[in-house]
Parts: structure tokens; C-alpha cells; sequence
């Protein structure tokens, strides 16, 4: 046994191992460091937790869209950020209207349900024509293709948005029911956090058991198993494609304006981040698996908004907080260094990646 | 055969005959090269300037001062069409390398005007510099581009704007001798702008007495600040220098109002997000807070008649603070154009590119809109007044900035 293992061992994976061992122990020491000089209290603990799966699960979300392309038709839907970012732009000019008709101050939730309705429709509509256009036709290409067409697409959602509503920024308007925090005791939340993290929790979970349960959410699944065994089951395999877009597209929306009302800005290259982080978070999960991009987004945010502030500080790193994105990315090799198929990733691979 | 090759022998010799007996251009000569501009071609001026993105407002501010110096000049020099082109440099130094690339690349550019932002000048300056051409910068104010030891590689930039020098220290004399606060934090984007200005800041706070809790930084797309501001908030200042852009200093405002600890910290941003866009951002979170920048109320009496310009060109007030010092760096070009340019006997336009640097540099008591310009040896040719600005409510609820000063040190 340990002979097989000793042959099979390469410099490359020793190299792996070390360089994981050292930045497992820089993190434990870094932590250790930063607990023992006691500037954080508890409750500075518990607000960057929250923080972190404000942020976290709303990376979720738009890893939803990534995931479950990838899981359908194993491409990197890279335009998906623009999908995100097209449906809150366009909401902002009606929830603008809204607020400057004062409809907006009288009926707060209806307001956010037509604001949720029109990011919605329009991502969804963004990314069933992306599918229709950009990558239908080249469905029997050689992989790479699509790829790259995804990368183009990006481009033209950008610089069309840019050109439809300018080179720069929108802010949302102010909504009073979303401002001011709820106690808990010593603990303080902000409202606008508590309703992102609950609102992402609950269409994670209507997702995944729509996905799970219904029949066409079964055929979805057999769709991303084998497209053509599921062709010659009866399953309409490009309808399924499309309401993989529909879903990924409605979530991406949701998403979006949950990201605007936590943020406010919205301007037509505002989805560049949060679409990268998000396909990392999909990563780290393991891409193709809808509960892994959830776990990979909420881990994601965790560690941006924990990582500088409890590894680095304690070391005596200046200004930790402009290396967060340094230290996600740093989480994500970590985790591919030791499940290189993500978190919760290896159903999928071993069959088809 | 053979005759043809005479042929072509003879034909050889003629041609270079005519060229040696061709005027001579030698009253035209120059260090780096000449520039020829045949009649009724236009002398190009180009910008580049942040002109797309959240922090358009500042490029798009500063373009408008360089058409309204050209419209003030009736579109002529010397009897020269003067056309503007520019490229958008996006606030970072790859935009900064892009577009300086691209201008540089264009033999047909007499001057630019730029850039927006520092980390643009930083690595796009040495680029134009290395073509031959000059630029003038109307809102860089990063110390080091006009440092003496900044290298030949920036010999070919001045500035109309102030050096942070000034500004950061009008900043921490105000916080300190104005507004009694003794602990301070910055926040620095990483950019030379930013955390030049929040280094002398600090550097100043701390000579005057106070002390400086923590110096953070964030990146300039970060859009949750919560986190660093979190871990401000454990340092227990009273005051925050935020020298950053419109983008993230709308986060900063917005968020700093919600983090717990960080109620009652007196904020202040600086001539980087001093803009009706930034009230945007921020929203009524602004309100209340300072910034400083260039003092609009010492400016010459002309800025008045800019302003009706500006009014009546774009129907707006301007966006950002640097529309005037823009307006100077254009005035500066054209008087050092036509100083240096010289007219063939055919018309033709004839502009040496070391004597116009040269003639740029001697700028002297150049009456602008924001003072009297002298250059130094090392670019930097501002007469630089900063004031300290409060937003008031009105500002942000009509989205204009405020007009008069607050405090000013002299």
C-alpha cells in the first residue's frame, strides 16, 4: 500500500502539498495571531460573518447560472455577468420612475416586486436569445467555440447597454423600508443584508427542488447525463436548454437587483466582478453541481470579508482589506489542491469533464 | 537590357540632383523632430481623459474645458483649424498604457491634455514622452510626476493642477486645528493618486499631533466596504480621509453610516470625487461630510464668463473640479504654439516638438482661470488654492456642487 502510493507520488504533487501545508499554516497562525490581540469583539466577529454571506449568497446566485450551463452543456457561459448585469440596470430606471412618481414610498413592496419582475424578464430574455443566437448554431462545435463566442457575446451585451444607457452610472433610489438595521439582542443586522441572505436562501431552495422534484427538472437532469439518450427518451433536449437559460437568467436577475439594492450603483460593467467571482464560486463548489455553487458563493463571500481581517491582520500585513480578492482566489487553489473537483464536485467528473 | 539600366541609372541621378537643389528645411530643425502642418490641415490637440465608466464625470468634465477654450479661440491657431481627438484612458494604468499608446502612434498630434488620474499618467507619461510629444495634465496631483528626481522619462509633462503636497496638508490642518479631532483613519485605493495624498495626510496629521488609528486600502471596484470599515471602526477614530473615486467613495459614504461604530466618524473625500456624480453614489449619506479641492471663489474674474459658457454649451453646471485648470493646460498649448510655430514661404505650419516643450516649461505668470501658471523645471505650474467644501442637504438633493468654501487657509 504505501509503496503504491510512494510510486505514484510526483514532484508536482509534493510541490502541491507543501505549497497547501504552508498556506494552511500561515492561515492558522495568521488566525491564532489575530484572536490573541483581542481588538475584534464578538460582535465585530458575528457583523463580518454577516457581511460575508450577504455577499456570499448573492455570488450563489449568479454561480447558479454558471453551473448549471456548464452542467447542460459543459461550456463557460462567460456573458452570464452581463445576464446580471442587464436586468438591474434596466429596473433602475423603472424603480427611478417609481420613486420620482412617489409610488415607490407608498407601496415599498409592490414597488420591489415590479422592480424584481423587470431585472428579471430582462435577464431572462437576455439569456434565452444569447442561447438562440450565440451558441444553438454552434452546439456541434468543437468546445472551445462556444467559449470563445461567450467571450464576444459579453462584449456586445456591454458596449449595447453602454450604448443604450450611457457610459456611466445609475443609484438606485433610496427604499425606507430597506434602510436601518434589526437588534437581536446585542446583535445588530442590517435589513437590506437580513432580506438578501433570506430572499437568496429561498430561491436556492425553490430551485433545488424544482430541479429535484418536478418532471422538468428530471428531464433537465437527464439532459445534462447523456443529451443524446435523453433525445431518444422523448426529452426535447433544446427546450430543456432553454429553461436551463430561463432559470439561470431569472436567478441571475434576482440576484442582480439584490446586489443594487445592497450597492446602490449600477453602470454597464458592473457584472465583470461579480460575474468572475461567481464562476469561481462555482468552481470552488465543483461547477455543475446546483448546491455546490450555492456552498462555493457563501464560502467565497466568507472568506473575502473574514480572510483579510482574521488571517492577515495579526500578522501585521498593512491595509489587509485590498488583498481580499488575493485571498478568495488563494481559497480557491487551496481547495483545488486538495478536492480538485471542488467542494461537492465529484459526481460529475469522473464521468465526463 | 543594358540601356534600360542606364535608363534607370539616369533617371536615379536626376532625382537626387533635384533633391539636393529642393529648398533646404533648415530653419526648421529640432531636437526631437518637426512637426509640418500644410495649409489647411488641422493642428490636432488630443485628450485622454477617463471619458466612459462610474468615474466619467471627472474625464468628461475636463473635455469640456478644453472645447471651450478652443470655441474661445474661434476654433483657430494661426489661422489653423484645431481639432480635438482623444481616447478614453478608463482611471488605471492599463487604460493610462492603452491610450497613450494609441495617441503616441499618431505622428499628426501637436500636445495632449491629460491625463485624469495619476495611475494613468504613471506608466502612458514616459510613452508620449518617448514619442516626442508634451502633455499637459489638468488633474493629476500626484506628488512624484513633478518630483525632481522624477527621470527623463516624464520630461515631456506638466500639470495645471496642484500637487497633493498642498492638498493633503490643507486636508490634516483642517481636521486637526479646525475640526479638534486627534485620531484619523485613511482609506487609499491603491492608486498613486490616493495613497500619495493619504500618505502626506497622515504625515501631516502626525506632525501636528494627532494620531492615525489605521491606513487601509481597497481596491477601486470593490463594492463591499463594509468589512474594512468594520475593522476602522475597532481603531475608534472620530475623522476618515478618503482621497478615493466617485465608484468606491460612494460605497465608503454609503456603507460608513451603517457600520456599527462608525455613526459619528466625521468623513472627508478629496477633489477626486468632488462631483454631483459622487452625490449620486453616496446619496443622502454625503450630507455632512467634507472634501477638499481646488477653491473655486479664488479663481479669476474670468471663471465667471466660463461658467456662462458652460451653461450655455452643455446646459449643466460642471461635473468635477477640474474643468478650469483643463481650460488653463489648453490655453498654455495654444500660447506656446504660437510662440514656437513657424509659416513656410507655402503656407505650411512648422512646430519643432523640443521647443515647444521648452516654450511649455517657460511658461511664466500665464494669467489663467485658476491663477497665474509658472512652470518649474519639473512640470508642475499650478497656483494652487485649496479650500475645505461641506455638503449640505440642497447639494445632494439637486445633485450640485457646493459653490462656497467652508474654510480656507489663507
Amino acid at each position: 500500500m504505501l509503496r503504491r502510493v510512494l510510486e505514484r507520488l510526483s514532484l508536482t504533487d509534493i510541490f502541491m502539498w507543501l505549497t497547501g501545508g504552508a498556506v494552511v499554516a500561515v492561515i492558522v497562525v495568521g488566525s491564532a495571531a489575530t484572536l490573541s490581540m483581542g481588538k475584534y469583539s464578538g460582535r465585530h466577529w458575528f457583523d463580518f460573518i454577516i457581511f460575508g454571506l450577504a455577499q456570499g449568497s448573492i455570488y450563489g446566485l449568479i454561480a447558479l447560472g454558471y453551473t448549471m450551463v456548464y452542467g447542460i452543456l459543459r461550456m463557460i457561459n462567460f456573458a452570464h455577468s452581463e445576464v446580471f448585469m442587464s436586468g438591474p440596470f434596466t429596473a433602475c430606471y423603472v424603480a427611478m420612475a417609481l420613486s420620482q412618481s412617489g409610488f415607490l414610498e407608498s407601496q415599498p413592496i409592490l414597488s420591489l416586486a415590479i422592480i424584481f419582475m423587470v431585472a428579471m424578464a430582462v435577464s431572462t430574455v437576455i439569456a434565452v436569445l444569447l442561447e438562440r443566437i450565440a451558441y444553438r448554431p454552434l452546439r456541434a462545435a468543437p468546445r472551445l467555440v462556444p467559449l470563445i463566442t461567450a467571450i464576444g457575446a459579453s462584449f456586445f451585451l456591454q458596449y449595447t447597454f453602454r450604448g443604450l444607457y450611457g457610459s456611466g452610472f445609475q443609484a438606485y433610489p433610496d427604499i425606507r423600508m430597506l434602510q436601518g438595521a434589526w437588534l437581536l439582542g446585542p446583535l445588530r443586522v442590517l435589513k437590506i443584508q437580513a432580506v438578501v441572505i433570506l430572499a437568496a436562501a429561498l430561491l436556492m431552495a425553490g430551485l433545488y427542488l424544482f430541479v429535484q422534484r418536478t418532471r422538468i427538472g428530471k428531464a433537465i437532469r437527464a439532459v445534462s447525463e447523456d443529451k443524446e439518450i435523453a433525445a431518444l427518451m422523448g426529452i426535447d433536449v433544446d427546450g430543456m436548454i432553454v429553461r436551463t437559460f430561463v432559470i439561470g437568467g431569472m436567478s441571475a436577475g434576482a440576484a442582480g437587483v439584490l446586489y443594487a439594492l445592497m450597492y446602490r450603483q449600477v453602470h454597464f460593467f458592473m457584472g465583470f466582478i461579480p460575474g468572475i467571482k461567481a464562476f469561481t464560486a462555482a468552481v470552488l463548489g465543483g461547477i455543475g453541481n446546483i448546491p455546490g455553487a450555492m456552498l462555493g458563493g457563501v464560502f467565497l463571500g466568507l472568506f473575502e470579508s473574514l480572510g483579510p481581517n482574521l488571517f492577515l491582520d495579526g500578522l501585521g500585513v498593512p491595509s489587509p482589506n485590498q488583498l481580499k480578492d488575493a485571498i478568495a482566489f488563494i481559497m480557491l487553489v487551496l481547495v483545488l489542491i486538495f478536492r480538485p473537483t471542488g467542494i461537492l464536485g465529484e459526481r460529475l467528473a469522473e464521468k465526463k469533464a | 537590357m543594358k540601356s534600360l539600366r542606364l535608363l534607370s541609372l539616369v533617371i536615379l541621378a536626376t532625382m537626387l540632383a533635384s533633391a539636393a537643389c529642393a529648398p533646404a528645411p533648415v530653419a526648421y530643425e529640432d531636437k526631437i523632430g518637426v512637426l509640418k502642418i500644410k495649409s489647411g490641415e488641422p493642428i490636432v490637440i488630443a485628450y485622454w481623459f477617463v471619458v466612459a465608466g462610474p468615474d466619467a464625470s471627472l474625464g468628461t468634465d475636463t473635455k469640456r474645458g478644453i472645447e471651450i477654450a478652443i470655441d474661445d479661440k474661434g476654433g483657430k491657431l494661426l489661422g489653423f483649424p484645431v481639432k480635438l481627438i482623444g481616447e478614453d484612458s478608463a482611471c488605471n494604468a492599463e487604460g493610462g498604457v492603452a491610450a497613450a499608446t494609441k495617441l503616441a502612434a499618431n505622428p499628426a498630434i501637436v500636445a495632449l491634455v491629460g491625463s485624469n488620474c495619476s495611475s494613468e499618467a504613471r506608466p502612458g507619461v514616459p510613452i508620449i514622452t518617448k514619442a516626442g510629444m508634451v502633455t499637459v495634465s489638468p488633474s493629476n496631483t500626484a506628488p512624484f510626476l513633478t518630483d525632481p528626481n522624477r527621470g527623463p522619462d516624464y520630461a515631456g509633462y506638466l500639470r495645471t493642477a496642484h500637487n497633493d503636497k498642498v492638498q493633503g496638508a490643507v486636508a490634516a490642518d483642517f481636521a486637526y486645528k479646525q475640526l479638534k479631532v486627534t485620531k484619523a483613519a485613511t482609506i487609499h485605493d491603491g492608486s498613486p493618486y490616493a495613497e500619495a495624498l493619504q500618505a502626506v495626510f497622515a504625515e501631516t496629521f502626525k506632525k501636528l499631533g494627532g494620531t492615525i488609528t489605521s491606513q487601509e486600502a481597497v481596491a477601486p471596484t470593490d463594492t463591499d466596504m463594509r468589512p474594512v470599515l468594520t475593522k476602522i471602526a475597532a481603531g475608534k477614530p472620530e475623522f476618515l480621509y478618503y482621497p478615493i473615486f466617485i465608484a468606491a467613495g460612494g460605497h465608503v459614504t454609503r456603507q460608513a453610516a451603517q457600520v456599527a461604530g462608525m455613526e459619528k466618524v466625521i468623513l472627508m473625500g478629496a477633489d477626486g470625487m468632488f462631483s454631483p456624480d459622487f452625490y449620486k453614489a453616496a446619496g443622502d449619506a454625503a450630507v455632512g461630510m467634507y472634501h477638499s479641492s481646488p477653491d473655486f471663489s479664488a479663481f479669476a474674474a474670468g471663471y465667471k464668463d466660463f461658467l456662462d459658457k458652460h451653461q450655455k454649451k452643455y446646459g449643466e453646471k460642471p461635473l468635477a473640479p477640474f474643468h478650469a485648470h483643463a481650460y488653463d493646460a489648453t490655453m498654455m498649448i495654444f500660447a506656446a504654439i504660437e510662440k514656437v510655430a513657424k509659416k513656410g514661404p507655402d503656407g505650411t505650419l512648422y512646430i519643432g516638438r523640443q521647443a515647444l516643450r521648452d516654450a511649455l516649461f517657460a511658461t511664466k505668470d500665464f494669467k489663467g482661470l485658476t491663477g497665474n501658471l509658472t512652470c518649474n523645471p519639473y512640470g508642475d505650474c499650478a497656483d494652487p488654492r485649496i479650500a475645505i467644501y461641506q455638503t449640505t442637504a440642497d447639494n445632494v438633493k439637486k445633485l450640485v456642487m457646493p459653490e462656497t468654501p467652508f474654510w480656507k487657509p489663507y
